[in-house]
């Protein structure tokens, strides 16, 4: 397959020129492209924000719901259907702020699905307030003072919680960002890819020369086997790494764990209704 | 002093602190009740504590079938010292009152004392005999075998049913039980037997009751779920849609549906509509205050489209209010959820037969509208019990309305009616696209505004069709009514059994009951019913009138009397029947006399 199977005719794309976002759905698309996935059997599920929007500009199905929830319908779709290939899309704001219980929550659950955070440390889509990954002394319009909360560490709290693929790239490094998400895609179980994303408009601290300035590759010798050694990794600041931190390929999904599947595959809505269970059921109270 | 006591409708009491085991001497009671061919109905009041406090279970014990709720009490087993406190408003000087000793000492000394609790006191060693047979646990076994010995019980019944409950926990313990159960015995036989107090019960028991269901209104809900081929359901505990999730969850290997636990409410609803975005089924439970949580889903339900049931069971607010206590307080809440205007449908089921039907139904009017279907039901209502003879199973046809998409297809294509065919994603070669912003015919974004009117008007234009699919009320009584009474949901027993005693007592009155089970949308008929009376009174749990309003808004009726209870207890049958009286212009000559159905069949079908 062609990345260009993946575009969407007609899409009106609503992102500033410039936008991290255009590379990012270039990225999608060549490692959607490389690993033969049918867009039929594709599910991007989004919540809202500049991120959230990118289901629309690409060829699949799409769930694009509520600001902060997406990690709850994807959960949803995958237990109906364990057949279908779901990519969880999402901004800093949706994904670590507003939606911050379930992601804590969807990474205990382990559901086979792929969840790209588009992080871009503000919030684009409402203009320019501060987001949870924002850096301390970040000036904006709402935090007038500067931020003075600690930054959300992604990396370190998915890895904490054991999540099963925990992986950071920076979307003007194409090549990398493409072989990553090819990784998280065909990863069994849930796989979060933390993108470090410019926001032109908004983020005038965080742009592109920065994220190139202040973030290299861990080293090819990285264990990711190793959760102390990616939590430690996870950990630093002032210089990022980029990479596959974490992996646990041990961990049995969602999905696996749900009783019905352990004997078919069938998705749940072509399974036939139990009229004579249920009666028997009924007759137990007899 | 002889004790007389209502020989074909008992009603009993079982009182006392949580953790002692009540609900086993419930649960003994009502299948030995219904075995031994009498009906039985049961509900339970207890407060929001895991030991202690005052809880207490009224089982109805009948000739006839019964399914409310009454304030008389004939016998009451008192297992604490503070429950005769507990219920003293309802106890009355035809109220036989058996305990432990040291459970009825002090209310027995103001009696004594000439102090205001005039009733009949027996005093039995329940727990001294506990004590004798190993231990205080058995007290509850012991009770259990002794109001079977007054109700006639045979033992053989009595024994199976133990024998069933306790057998897995092994032979030592069974035997122990069953020598518990044979003590009480001998204290009910004695209890009768004795001059100072014979008791006297003579209850006509009928073998067809025996084989009848004896389910709650939880499991009639859930037998609806099963109906109606739900599949999936994500909620988070909250009392009283606690027990439905159990249903649920507990059957999920055998009807292969999903249940989890979600983090909170609003995982829940978004993780529903998720797995009925790809196909299955779906349905979240709740409480009012779970519910505020899931009202932005039920946005989402609206705007993309998505079927969804949502059950909210009802209990007294706001916030978390009073969390074991019934009310019909969300009405509103169902109504207006979710931001902007979609169509949606409100059940509310009176009787286990409608919550089985209803519950169906939601998932195939959610389904073919592709809506969200709420189903308000009570706490009330989902702890009664009472026997009926069958659920229609038979009757149940679960349609289809999922298409296999082509290349071409348009999740929101425009249709002559706002129904556009669903597809779902993996089924068929086309792709399906949802959005919670406004969309154009594709599903994707759009800001386009003459687009937006017409999806808007798609999304309401689903309500005419809707409304021809409502569920009529249903009328109980007199055709050609002079008064008429209202009410929905749970309340349905309790009115229904006040006007039947009303009405065999002035066989003259014109008295008709209309009870609404579809709250929202209403059939076409409820205008004309309304007219045709000359006098409304509607009853409520609630302190606005909230269905008096909403029938005002979509009838432009206004009713003037209203009975509303808000205190968190149902109605009971003997306030119905006084207030309604008193509507009626009958005076207020006291609660009438609650003389027993002579013919069962004629009262109730
Ligand atoms: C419940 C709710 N609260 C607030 C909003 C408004 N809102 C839309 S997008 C957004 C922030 C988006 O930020 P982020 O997730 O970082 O995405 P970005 O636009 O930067 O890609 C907010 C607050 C909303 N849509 N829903
Ligand atoms: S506001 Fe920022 S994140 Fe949004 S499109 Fe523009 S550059 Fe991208």
């Amino acid at each position: 397959m062609k990345p260009r199977d993946f575009d969407m005719p007609g899409a009106d794309v609503a992102w500033c020129a410039g936008c991290g976002n255009l590379s990012i759905l270039r990225s999608l698309k060549t490692a959607l492209a490389e690993l033969e996935i049918q867009p039929e059997n594709l599910v991007f599920v989004s919540g809202i924000g500049q991120a959230g929007k990118l289901p629309h500009y690409i060829k699949g199905n799409v769930f694009n719901g509520l600001h902060g929830r997406s990690l709850s319908p994807a959960t949803g779709i995958k237990a109906a259907n364990p057949e279908l290939t779901v990519i969880d899309v999402s901004g800093d704001g949706c994904m670590y702020g507003e939606g911050g219980n379930h992601f804590m929550h969807t990474i205990r659950r382990n559901p086979d699905i792929t969840n790209l955070v588009h992080n871009n440390m503000v919030y684009g889509l409402t203009k320019g307030q501060a987001s949870p990954t924002s850096q301390r002394d970040f000036n904006t319009p709402l935090q007038v003072d500067g931020v003075f909360l600690e930054p959300f560490n992604p990396l370190a709290v998915a890895i904490a919680l054991n999540a099963s693929f925990v992986a950071r790239v920076f979307s003007g490094d194409r090549k990398q960002t493409i072989e990553i998400f090819k990784s998280a895609i065909e990863h069994k179980g849930y796989a979060l890819v933390d993108i470090f994303q410019p926001c032109v408009t908004f983020n005038k601290v965080n742009t592109r020369n920065w994220f190139r300035e202040h973030t290299y590759y861990l080293e090819d010798d990285h264990d990711p086997l190793d959760r102390n050694e990616a939590f430690r990794r996870a950990t630093e600041t002032g210089e990022y790494p980029l990479g596959i931190f974490y992996k646990n390929s041990k961990k049995s999904t969602f999905e696996e764990n749900l009783s019905i599947y352990q004997e078919e595959k069938t998705p749940l809505f072509q399974r036939k209704f139990h009229r004579g269970k249920l009666q028997a059921l009924m007759e137990s109270k007899r | 002093m002889p004790v007389f006591l209502k020989e074909e409708d008992i009603s009993l009491v079982l009182c006392g602190e949580a953790g002692q085991g009540i609900q086993t001497v419930e649960a003994i009671l009502a299948q030995a009740v219904k075995q031994s061919g009498y009906n039985i109905f049961s509900t339970k009041e207890y407060m929001s504590r895991v030991r202690g406090g005052q809880n207490s279970t009224e089982i109805r014990v009948s000739s006839h079938r019964v399914a409310s709720y009454v304030d008389r009490i004939d016998i009451l087993l008192a297992l604490s010292s503070g429950a005769i406190d507990h219920l003293r408003d309802r106890i009355s000087r035809d109220t036989l009152i058996i305990g432990d000793p040291e459970h009825i000492k002090s209310a027995k000394e103001e009696k004594t004392a000439g102090f205001s609790l005039d009733s009949n006191f027996i005093e039995v060693p329940l727990m001294e005999t506990a004590q004798e047979m190993g231990g205080p646990i058995f007290a509850n076994v012991i009770a259990a075998g002794a109001l079977s010995c007054l109700l006639n019980i045979p033992k053989e019944i009595f024994d199976g049913l133990i024998s069933d409950m306790f057998t897995r926990k092994g032979q030592e313990i069974l035997q122990k039980d069953l020598k518990a159960g044979e003590a009480g015995y001998n204290m009910g036989k004695g209890l009768m037997e004795s001059e100072k107090a014979p008791i006297h019960l003579s209850l006509h028991g009928k073998s067809s009751v025996r084989d009848e269901l004896l389910i709650n209104g939880t499991d009639a809900m859930g037998f609806g779920c099963l109906a109606g081929g739900c599949r999936f359901m994500s909620s988070y505990p909250m009392t009283p849609s606690t027990p439905l999730q159990t249903f649920l969850a507990s059957n999920a290997h055998d009807f292969e549906l999903v249940y989890e636990q979600a983090e909170d409410e609003i995982a829940a609803i978004n993780m529903a509509l998720g797995a009925s975005y790809a196909g299955a089924r779906s349905i979240v439970a709740t409480s009012g205050s779970g519910f505020a949580l899931m009202e932005e889903g039920v946005g989402l339900s609206g705007m993309i489209e998505t079927p969804v049931v949502i059950c909210i069971g009802q209990r007294p607010g706001p916030a978390v209010g009073l969390p074991t206590r019934t009310s019909q307080e969300d009405l509103n809440l169902a109504l207006y959820s979710g931001p902007g205007e979609f169509s949606r449908v409100i059940f509310a089921p009176g009787k286990l037969e409608d919550a089985f039907t209803l519950t169906q139904r939601a998932f195939n009017i959610a389904e073919k509208y592709q809506i969200p279907v709420f189903i308000l039901f009570d706490q009330y209502f989902a702890d009664c019990y009472y026997n009926i003879p069958f659920l229609p199973l038979e009757e149940v046809e679960n349609e289809n309305y999922l298409v296999k998409t082509t290349p071409e297809y348009k999740r929101y294509l425009i249709t002559h009616d706002g129904v556009t065919p669903r597809g779902i994603p993996g089924y068929g070669d086309g792709l399906v696209v949802v959005d919670s912003d406004e969309h154009d015919e594709e599903g994707h974004i759009t800001e386009d505004l003459k687009i937006r009117t017409r999806m808007v008007d798609k999304r309401l234009q689903k309500m005419e069709q809707i409304r021809e699919d409502a569920v009529a009320p249903e009328l109980v009584g007199e055709d050609d009514y002079h008064s008429l009474i209202i009410g929905w949901g749970s309340t349905y027993w309790p009115i229904r059994e006040a006007l039947e005693n009303i009405s065999r007592k002035h066989p003259e009155e014109k008295l008709g009951f209309l009870h609404f089970k579809q709250v929202y949308p209403f059939h076409k008929s409820v205008a004309e019913y309304l007219e045709k009376a000359e006098d409304v009174i509607i009853l409520e749990n609630n302190a606005q009138g909230q269905m008096a309003n909403l029938i005002k808004l979509e009838t432009g009726f206004e009713i003037q009397e209203k009975f509303l209870k808000y205190d968190g207890m149902p109605f009971s049958v003997e306030e119905v029947q006084e207030r309604v009286m008193k509507f009626m212009g009958m005076g207020d000559d006291g609660i009438m006399e609650d003389d027993s159905a002579q013919d069962e069949g004629e009262v109730l079908k």
